[in-house]
């Protein structure tokens, strides 16, 4: 339902033109990202995969606009991002919620840097705390919360602040595998209904299959998008298919295809 | 301090799986152990005072003051009665004064510290035009200003409000900016990202993820503050614990000096108390703050 929905809407949400990041470092510069170019569009789902170092990562934080491209430019909406702005909601791996704020508090952040009325930040607040399953806990610091429960507090604070752009930096990672498998599943869930434009980045190919409309595949040295691949399979996804499998194995010689040539394609993914 | 438990979110989903006698087993063994701690904390002390005691009758100095004598001089210097001098029943002048110059300096160093604090371990360009000078004066004893400061404020008490400021300075200065320092930048990404910026962000971000530090800073430089006090009150002011340990060498009278000793020591004790509980309570969200 949702695909047909994006099917409408045609000019696209992020345009990345000529996106060049070279970082100076004592010996000598080193180039991260050589010439990115992509167009993603409303409410796509885009996994960044790639191995460590391809600057997957930094091409996140640019959009975020964190870091300034060395070249290039990146649109949102049309407009040029120049700085960090709370349209673009950046999810870390590391969670980074605020320790001395309860999780209502955390997840009222946003709205209240928009000087909302008091009664409206809980209102706001209350709204995504129950988006997120975290009532019983909505008084907690998050010293008190497991890692699923932090990120899914990082992930209804930017939503709560009205964010249309997700981006993910490698956002279950830290996490054991069945909290991971649940928050892909929730995720899924509030992507469905919200319709939000979600960048991710992981390193498992298992991951991108699972998620993605489509996966941007990026090689090191220095980083570029290798390929593009779309994944059109209905959801939700069956991961012991045959045609799931068959995306991941793509996925998987798309990504071992251009990283170094001794590696040996089945360990990877 | 044991009012807050931090329940790991296993344990709180799950509450009062254990009844009611295991609960009050675990209550009575913990003011067991309670009990236990004041009786070690406080019967330390107590050995000292009868090894005070036994050495000097053992010695026979007449130098040092007895427990008794102390005890007597200090009865006297709370209640009167017993010598009737200048110093009978005239504690809560001289520990009044004495606060209004330890408070003085110590809110006046943490008024200009933490702020400065926050912004030099904020801004880099403050940071590099200030921390030289920082480091260069840091290493001055307190003691060495004591002549410029009596230029400066004459003889009185503002001369020793400013040596308690320069003591409390520089450790809440430099705990403030570690603790700014220290912050994971992620906060500050997140913030920003969330549309906080400028003075908001040091208001709703920078203060409160430097608390813990600044908190250690601030209790670091009130022990300094009432250390000074009496370095402070040698400027010649007529009243303040200081003054009535000065007071006491001059006129040889060690009684004094050690009930003066005593006073500072128990008024510091009590304070720090004060602020350790304040902290904690400011502080719940802190793991590292439950003590």
């Amino acid at each position: 339902m949702a695909d047909a929905k994006r099917a409408r809407i045609s000019t696209p949400h992020v345009v990345i033109r000529g996106v060049t990041k070279r970082f100076q470092a004592d010996d000598g510069d080193i180039d991260a990202l050589a010439r990115i170019d992509v167009s993603i569009d409303q409410g796509e789902f885009v996994c960044l995969i790639g191995a460590s170092g391809c600057g997957k990562s930094t091409l996140l934080r640019i959009i975020a606009g964190f870091e300034e491209p060395t070249s290039g430019e990146v649109l949102v909406a049309g407009k040029p991002v120049t700085g960090p702005g709370s349209d673009r909601g950046m999810v870390f791996q590391d969670y980074a919620l605020f320790p001395w704020m309860t999780v209502r508090q955390n997840i009222g952040f946003g709205p209240r840097q928009r000087r909302l009325s008091r009664p409206e930040i809980e209102e706001v607040a209350d709204e995504f705390v129950k988006l997120v399953g975290l009532e019983h806990a909505a008084n907690r610091y998050p010293g008190q919360l497991s890692g699923g429960m932090k990120q899914r507090v990082a992930i209804a604070r930017v939503l709560a602040n009205d964010a249309n752009i997700l981006l993910m930096d490698e956002p279950f990672g830290a996490l054991d595998a069945l909290t991971r498998e649940q928050l892909q599943h929730e995720l899924l869930q509030i992507w469905a209904r919200s319709r939000v434009t979600i960048l991710f980045v992981t390193h498992s190919v298992e991951e991108a299959a699972l998620l993605a409309d489509r996966v941007l595949v990026m090689s090191a040295g220095p980083g570029r998008i290798a390929s593009d691949i779309r994944i059109d399979l209905p959801r939700p996804r069956d991961v012991s298919s045959p045609e799931f499998n068959a995306v991941r194995r793509d996925l998987a010689r798309g990504l071992t295809s251009h990283v170094a040539p001794s590696r040996n394609p089945e360990t990877v993914g | 301090m044991s009012e807050q438990v931090t329940a790991l979110p296993e344990a709180a989903e799950q509450p009062a799986v254990e009844g009611d006698a295991p609960a009050a087993v675990r209550r009575r063994r913990r003011l067991l152990a309670r009990v236990r701690a004041f009786a070690l904390g406080a019967g330390f002390p107590i050995l000292l005072i009868l090894l005070w005691d036994r050495a000097v009758a053992m010695t026979g100095t007449r130098l040092v003051p007895s427990p008794r004598d102390v005890a007597i001089m200090m009865y006297d210097f709370a209640f009167g009665g017993v010598y009737d001098d200048a110093f009978s029943a005239t504690i809560l002048t001289h520990v009044w004064k004495s606060m209004t110059r330890v408070y003085g300096g110590f809110f006046l160093a943490a008024l200009i510290g933490v702020p400065l604090g926050l912004m030099v371990g904020r801004i880099a360009w403050l940071r590099h035009l200030l921390d030289p000078t920082i480091n260069l004066l840091r290493p001055i004893p307190v003691t060495a200003w004591l002549p410029l400061s009596m230029i400066f404020f004459g003889l009185g008490p503002n001369a020793a409000i400013f040596l308690v400021f320069l003591g409390a300075f520089y450790p809440i200065l430099l705990n403030t900016i570690f603790g700014v320092r220290s912050v994971d930048t992620r906060l500050f990404e997140a913030a920003a990202m969330l549309g906080c910026t400028g003075s908001a962000m040091f208001r709703q971000v920078v203060f409160p993820a430097s608390l813990p530090s600044i908190f250690n800073g601030l209790r670091i430089a009130h022990g300094f503050a009432w250390i000074l006090i009496v370095v402070g009150e040698m400027t010649g002011v007529p009243s303040g614990l200081g003054s009535v340990i000065m007071d006491g060498r001059t006129l040889s009278r060690t009684d004094l000096v050690v009930t003066g000793m005593i006073v500072i020591g128990v008024c510091g004790f009590v304070t720090d108390r004060i602020i350790v509980k304040l902290g904690n309570r400011l502080l719940q969200w802190s793991p590292q703050h439950h003590g």
